[in-house]
C-alpha cells in the first residue's frame, strides 16, 4: 500500500501536477492583458519545483509505489536541468508569444505538464512508468507543435510528428512485451537480474531491439531522424527551443533506464547496435547540415549529429560512459537553449529571423548579440575552450576507453566537418553586408537580454569550470 | 490446442500489418491512425497472452494503461487532422509535403 512516505518521495511531481492544474484555472480566470502575472507565476512555479528536487533528495536511492517510481543521483541532475532549461525556455519565449498573439495560458500549462513526463520517465522504475512518463511528455509536445493554429507548417509537423511518435511508442511497446515475455516482470530492477537467466534469450534480443528501435526515435538519432527536422522547422519557435533542450535530458534519461538499470546484462549486444546509430547519425546530422539554409533546419540537422555524441558516450557501457553522455546531455541543453533563444530574441512580429541570411551582418547592427551566437556556434562546434569542446572531448574518451578507438576517430573527424557550417553562421554575422531594410536589435525586453546572455556567457564559464559539474555527474554513477 | 506462439504468431501479424499500412498508405491521414490503433491492439494481445502464460497480473494492468493512453492519442490525433484540414483543406498524405532537404 502507498503511505505517506511514497507521496513525499514524489513531491516534487505531485507539487508541479498541483501546480499546473492551478495556473489552468488562473488562466480561464484572468483577463488577457494580466497574462503578465502567468508567465512569472510558472517561472517561479518551475524554480520551486527546482528547490524541492534538490532540497528533499535522500542520501542514498529511494523506491516508492513498490519499485514503480526512483529517485536516485541521476534522477536529481536530470531534473534539475529539465526544469532549468524550461524556466528559460519561458523566459526566452515570452515577447515572441506576445508578438505572435500566441501569448496563451495553454502554453505554460502544456509544457509544465511536459516537464512532469519527463521528471517521471527520468524517474522510472517499471516499464510501465517509463512508457507513461514518455507518452506525457509526448502528447503535451504534439499539442506545443500545433500551437499556431492558422499556420499550415506548424500543423503539417504536428501531424507528422505525432505519426512518427506513435509508430516509435508502437515499436517501443512491441519490445516491452517481447521482454515482459522473456522474463515476466515489468519492474525495472527485478528485470536486471531476470534477464541474465532468462530461458528465452532470443526473445529479450529480439524485444531488445524493437526497443532501441523506440529510444533512437525518441533521441532523434539516424536512422530514425525524419521527424526532428520537419517538427524543428514547422514548429513555432518558442516551441522548437523547448523540444530542443530538455526532452533530450529525457531521452538520455529514458535510455539509461531501459538499458541499464534493465537491461544492463545485455550490453554488449546493445552496444553493437547503439555505436551503428551514432555513426549513422553523426554521419547524416553532419552532411546534411551543410545544405541547409534555413537556420531552425540547419539547428535541427545539428541536434542530430550530437545524439550522435550523447550515444558515443552511452556506447561505453560504464560508469565513466554514462557520466560522459549525462554531461553531454546537459551540455547540450544549455547549448539548444542559447541557440534557440538568439533566435527568439532577433524574431518580431511579421519576422521570423529563421534563414541564416536573415543573421547578414548582425555584428554591424547588434555587437552584443552577434557575439553570443558566435560563442553558441563555437560551442556547438566544440572549439576549445567552450563548454561544447569538453563535452566532446568526454565522449570520444569514453568511446576509446570501451575500446572503439575507430568509433572515437569518425567522431573527431565528423566533428571537424561539422565545424565549417557552424563558422558559416558566424561569417554571416561578421563578415557580410547586411540585407537592404532589415533591421536587427536586439530584444527589448530586459528579462530576455539579461537571462539569454548568462546563458550563453555560462557556456564560455563552464568552459573553464567544468569540473564541479563532471563532479556532480561522474558522483551519480556509482562504480 | 491453442498455445503461446499462436497468440505471438497472432500479435505479430497484426503489428506487420499496422506498420506495412503506415509505409504503404499514400492516401489519407486517417488511415494512419487506424494503423496506429492496430498496431497498439497487437502489443495488448501480447501482453495478455505472456501474462495469462506467465501467470503474472502485471502485464494485464499494462494493458489497461496503453488502452487509456491510446484513447488520449488519437484525441489528440483526430485534433491535430481538423487543424489540418483547417489550414490545407486536405488530408491526403502525398500532399502534406511542404517543407523539404
Amino acid at each position: 500500500m502507498p503511505n505517506i512516505n511514497d507521496i513525499l518521495i514524489m513531491l516534487p511531481e505531485l507539487y508541479l501536477v498541483v501546480a499546473a492544474c492551478l495556473l489552468l484555472l488562473l488562466d480561464a480566470f484572468m483577463k488577457p492583458e494580466q497574462r503578465g502575472v502567468l508567465h512569472w507565476l510558472s517561472v517561479a512555479v518551475l524554480l520551486v519545483g527546482i528547490y524541492l528536487v534538490v532540497a528533499g533528495q535522500p542520501p542514498q536511492p529511494v523506491v516508492a509505489f513498490g519499485g514503480m517510481f526512483v529517485r536516485d543521483g541521476v534522477a536529481e541532475i536530470l531534473k534539475v536541468f529539465a526544469l532549468l532549461c524550461t524556466a528559460l525556455v519561458f523566459i526566452y519565449a515570452r515577447p515572441y508569444l506576445i508578438d505572435r498573439k500566441l501569448f496563451i495560458g495553454e502554453f505554460y500549462t502544456l509544457t509544465i505538464f511536459a516537464v512532469i513526463g519527463i521528471m517521471l520517465l527520468v524517474s522510472a522504475g517499471s516499464l510501465v512508468t517509463v512508457y507513461l512518463g514518455l507518452e506525457l511528455l509526448t502528447l503535451s509536445s504534439y499539442a506545443l507543435v500545433a500551437l499556431n493554429r492558422d499556420s499550415p507548417l506548424s500543423s503539417e509537423a504536428a501531424i507528422k510528428y505525432f505519426v512518427l511518435g506513435a509508430l516509435a511508442s508502437g515499436m517501443l511497446l512491441y519490445g516491452m512485451s517481447m521482454v515482459y515475455g522473456a522474463t515476466a516482470t515489468l519492474d525495472l530492477a527485478s528485470l536486471h537480474t531476470a534477464a541474465a537467466h532468462t530461458g528465452m534469450p532470443n526473445l529479450l534480443l529480439f524485444g531488445l531491439i524493437f526497443m532501441i528501435v523506440g529510444i533512437g526515435f525518441k533521441l532523434g538519432a539516424a536512422p530514425f531522424h525524419m521527424w526532428i527536422p520537419d517538427v524543428y522547422q514547422g514548429s513555432p519557435t518558442a516551441v522548437t527551443i523547448f523540444i530542443g533542450s530538455a526532452p533530450k535530458l529525457a531521452a538520455f534519461g529514458m535510455a539509461y533506464r531501459l538499458l541499464e538499470s534493465g537491461l544492463g546484462d545485455l550490453s554488449q549486444h546493445w552496444q553493437q547496435m547503439l555505436a551503428v546509430l551514432a555513426v549513422l547519425s553523426l554521419a547524416i546530422g553532419n552532411l546534411v547540415a551543410i545544405v541547409q539554409t534555413n537556420l531552425k533546419r540547419l539547428l535541427a540537422y545539428s541536434t542530430i549529429s550530437h545524439m550522435g555524441y550523447l550515444l558515443l558516450g552511452l556506447v561505453n557501457a560504464g560508469p565513466e560512459g554514462y557520466a560522459s553522455a549525462l554531461f553531454y546531455a546537459i551540455s547540450y541543453a544549455l547549448m539548444g537553449t542559447a541557440a534557440f533563444g538568439v533566435i527568439l530574441a532577433l524574431a518580431r512580429a511579421g519576422f521570423e529571423c529563421e534563414e541564416i541570411d536573415d543573421l547578414k551582418g548582425l555584428n554591424q547592427r547588434s555587437p552584443w548579440m552577434a557575439f553570443l551566437m558566435m560563442l553558441v556556434m563555437f560551442s556547438l562546434a566544440g572549439v576549445p575552450p567552450l563548454f561544447g569542446f569538453f563535452a566532446k572531448l568526454l565522449v570520444l574518451q569514453a568511446a576509446i576507453h570501451a575500446g572503439m578507438l575507430w568509433l572515437a576517430i569518425v567522431g573527431a573527424v565528423f566533428a571537424i566537418i561539422g565545424l565549417y557550417y557552424y563558422l558559416r553562421v558566424v561569417k554571416v554575422m561578421y563578415f557580410d553586408q547586411p540585407n537592404e531594410g532589415a533591421e536587427l536589435k536586439m530584444q527589448q525586453d530586459p528579462s530576455v537580454r539579461v537571462v539569454l546572455s548568462l546563458n550563453a556567457l555560462s557556456l564560455l564559464v563552464l568552459g573553464f569550470a567544468w569540473g564541479p559539474l563532471l563532479g556532480w555527474c561522474r558522483s551519480v554513477f556509482p562504480g | 490446442m491453442i498455445t503461446l506462439s499462436h497468440f505471438i504468431v497472432l500479435g505479430a501479424v497484426l503489428f506487420c500489418i499496422a506498420v506495412a499500412s503506415l509505409f504503404i498508405n499514400r492516401k489519407n491521414v486517417i488511415v494512419l491512425l487506424m494503423s496506429i490503433e492496430l498496431m497498439l491492439l497487437a502489443v495488448n494481445i501480447n501482453f495478455v497472452a505472456f501474462s495469462r502464460f506467465l501467470g503474472d497480473v502485471a502485464g494485464q494492468v499494462f494493458v489497461f494503461f496503453i488502452l487509456t493512453v491510446a484513447a488520449a492519442e488519437t484525441a489528440i490525433g483526430l485534433a491535430i487532422l481538423v487543424l489540418l484540414f483547417r489550414n490545407r483543406s486536405t488530408i491526403n498524405i502525398a500532399e502534406i509535403d511542404s517543407m523539404k532537404g
